[in-house]
């Protein structure tokens, strides 16, 4: 927010400006040179906010009337579900929007993956990210525990008990976090606390993200610096606020397609049994956006190491842009990235698939598998790519693959065939 | 800031401003303390730390699973067979070496924490590859004396301290 020259027109609004310039901050960004060669896969960091705030809103509501309490938190979400005024689409809009929020970050995340956009200078608003992405699954956790099912309740055992196995210490961190020596009310007080701040430290979050990101710019498609603003950039409104808002319209088709006719699908039926301290279920799976960490966990046959595993394959994302050795950003001009790329979201999905079923035989096998796998992509392929990879010859600026007649023309009709520039 | 010539010798104000330092630290930790504490088991969980239980009509075989501190305690009546069982396993097979002796004073009574060493689930009772318990979550087996024998847990079921009250009754805690 640097080269800026914003003088508002009217005489109140410069008064106004002059004592808190955010008239010249909603200019930022309503002026903000953007790549214009972005394409739907740039979208989903407006989807993402709408997401944060339709949480944050209907969240709000929701702890109108739910009860943080053993013997009442149930019943309380039952209370919502039948007699709250439009209880139930709140609930459901809540519930399913937690799960179209990792649907959403999912698709960004690896969107950053395929264009390189956690590259330098872009590694602050990466590392921002990942802490986003932390507190997200935090957050979700604990919003998964409130309506105290068997699910909630035996899904918090389970994850509260990953800390006891930090040596030494770890049984005093557990008893520590649960309040007691079990999960049990208290534990459930402070999960419902900790449940409402997050989204709100996501949020301040959020700001410095896109903070970060305003300064170098977006990335884009061909991953080459621009300069800004020039033939290669348009203003961030009108054009990228109507795309963004079209792309927001076919995700809400999704969103409520979900939320109306299968408002359950992505939970668990056991969830809408009441929390029982004796009885385990027989099949305790977390939700379908923690099932790759999840198979890591259990591919581990040490209780410490897959802990440290799990953790480390969030970790080692923050890490990325440095294991990433490549001075080439988009895997349009990557030739061999790109296949690794896309082996290891198929590896992903594959962790997801066997997270969610026994860990036995031959699931147990293909999980091991796949986690090998996972920290080769991060820990050697990347590094070796780098430095072992041929790599197309970048265009000179975005407008001269989109003209054509250039030198690179064979690259930039890759690049058209590819993102559908036209 | 304009005397920077003796600035490698340890002066007044650099002990001043450790001294400070030190303080303010004492301070904030101590301030810090009470906001963490809080979340540590209270008095009123501390206060339900003991359970008595009748067993008086438990068979030998059977098991009964009773509520202590939120946790469930299985309290199991062993067989001669399961006894046997347990007594005979070379200690060096185990991955965590306890002697059945030493967790069971009398043979025919077991008492543990039901709570698999894992991630802390609830095992099941007669069932796995041991005939002892089974756990659901993420496939512990243990024995008959709740050892852990095959499976991601790394210790055996805990033996919570107990004693018999009479001959029927199991006080816990």
């Amino acid at each position: 927010m640097s080269d800026h020259n914003y003088t508002p027109q009217s005489k109140l609004g410069k008064w106004f400006n002059d004592r808190l310039p955010l008239l010249t901050l909603a200019n930022h960004l309503t002026d903000y040179p953007t790549p214009k060669n972005l394409n739907y896969w740039w979208t989903f960091g407006g989807i993402l906010t709408f997401c944060l705030i339709t949480q944050i809103v209907t969240g709000l509501v929701l702890a109108m009337h739910y009860i943080a309490h053993v013997d009442h938190a149930f019943s309380s979400v039952e209370h919502i579900m039948r007699d709250v005024n439009y209880g139930w689409l709140l609930r459901y809009v809540h519930a399913n929007g937690a799960s179209m929020f990792f649907l959403a970050v999912y698709i960004h995340i690896f969107r950053a993956l395929f264009y390189g956009s956690y590259k330098a200078p872009r590694e602050i608003i990466w590392i921002l990210g990942i802490i986003i992405y932390l507190l997200m699954m935090a957050a979700a956790f604990m919003g998964y525990v409130l309506p105290w099912g068997q699910m909630s309740f035996w899904g918090a055992t389970v994850i509260t008990n990953l800390f006891s196995a930090i040596p030494l210490i770890g049984e005093s961190i557990t008893t520590w976090l649960w309040g007691g020596y079990s999960v049990d009310n208290p534990t459930l007080t402070r999960f419902f606390t900790l449940h409402y701040l997050i989204p709100f430290l996501i949020l301040g979050l959020v700001v410095l993200h896109i903070w970060a990101l305003h300064v170098p710019g977006n990335n884009n498609p061909v991953g080459i610096d621009i300069k800004k603003p020039s033939k290669d950039t348009v203003p961030f409104h009108p054009y990228i606020v109507i795309k963004d808002a079209f792309a927001l319209l076919m995700f809400l088709i999704l969103f409520a397609l979900f939320v109306f006719y299968s408002p359950n699908v992505l939970g668990h039926a056991d969830n809408y049994i009441e929390a029982n301290p004796l009885v385990t279920p027989a099949h305790i799976v977390p939700e379908w956006y923690l099932l790759p960490f999840y198979a890591i966990l259990r591919s581990v046959p040490d209780k410490l190491m897959g802990v440290v595993a799990m953790l480390s394959a969030i970790l080692i994302l923050a890490a990325l842009p440095w294991l990433d050795t490549s001075k080439v950003r988009s895997a349009v001009f990557r030739p061999l990235y790109k296949q690794f790329y896309w082996i290891l979201v198929a590896d992903v999905l594959i962790l997801g698939y066997v997270g969610a079923m026994p860990a036995e035989g031959l699931y147990l096998l293909i999980a091991r598998i796949a986690t090998v796998y996972y920290f080769l992509h991060f820990l050697i392929i990347l590094p070796v790519l780098g430095w072992k990879e041929k790599t197309l010859p970048l265009p000179l600026s975005i407008s001269e693959p989109v003209l054509g007649g250039s030198i690179n023309l064979a690259a930039a009709k890759t690049i058209n065939d590819k993102e559908g520039i036209s | 800031m304009s005397e920077k010539k003796d600035d490698k010798k340890t002066n007044r104000r650099d002990f001043l401003f450790t001294a400070t330092a030190a303080a303010g630290a004492v301070g904030v930790g101590a301030a810090i303390w009470p906001v963490v504490d809080q979340m540590n088991p209270d008095a009123s969980v501390k206060a339900l730390a003991s359970t008595e239980v009748d067993v008086s009509l438990l068979q030998r075989g059977q098991s009964l699973t009773v509520l202590w501190r939120g946790k469930p305690v299985f309290i199991k009546r062993r067989t001669e067979d399961e006894i046997k069982k347990a007594r005979e396993v070379d200690l060096n097979e185990l991955k965590h070496p306890e002697k059945d002796e030493d967790r069971a004073k009398n043979p025919e009574w077991l008492v543990m924490l039901g709570v698999c060493t894992h991630l802390g689930c609830v095992p099941l009772t007669d069932k796995g590859d041991f005939n002892g318990w089974f756990c659901p979550c993420h496939g512990s087996h243990y024995d008959t004396s709740g050892r852990i024998r095959k499976g991601p847990a790394p210790l055996n079921m805990e033996i919570p301290k107990y004693e018999f009250v009479n001959n029927n009754t199991i006080k816990i805690g």
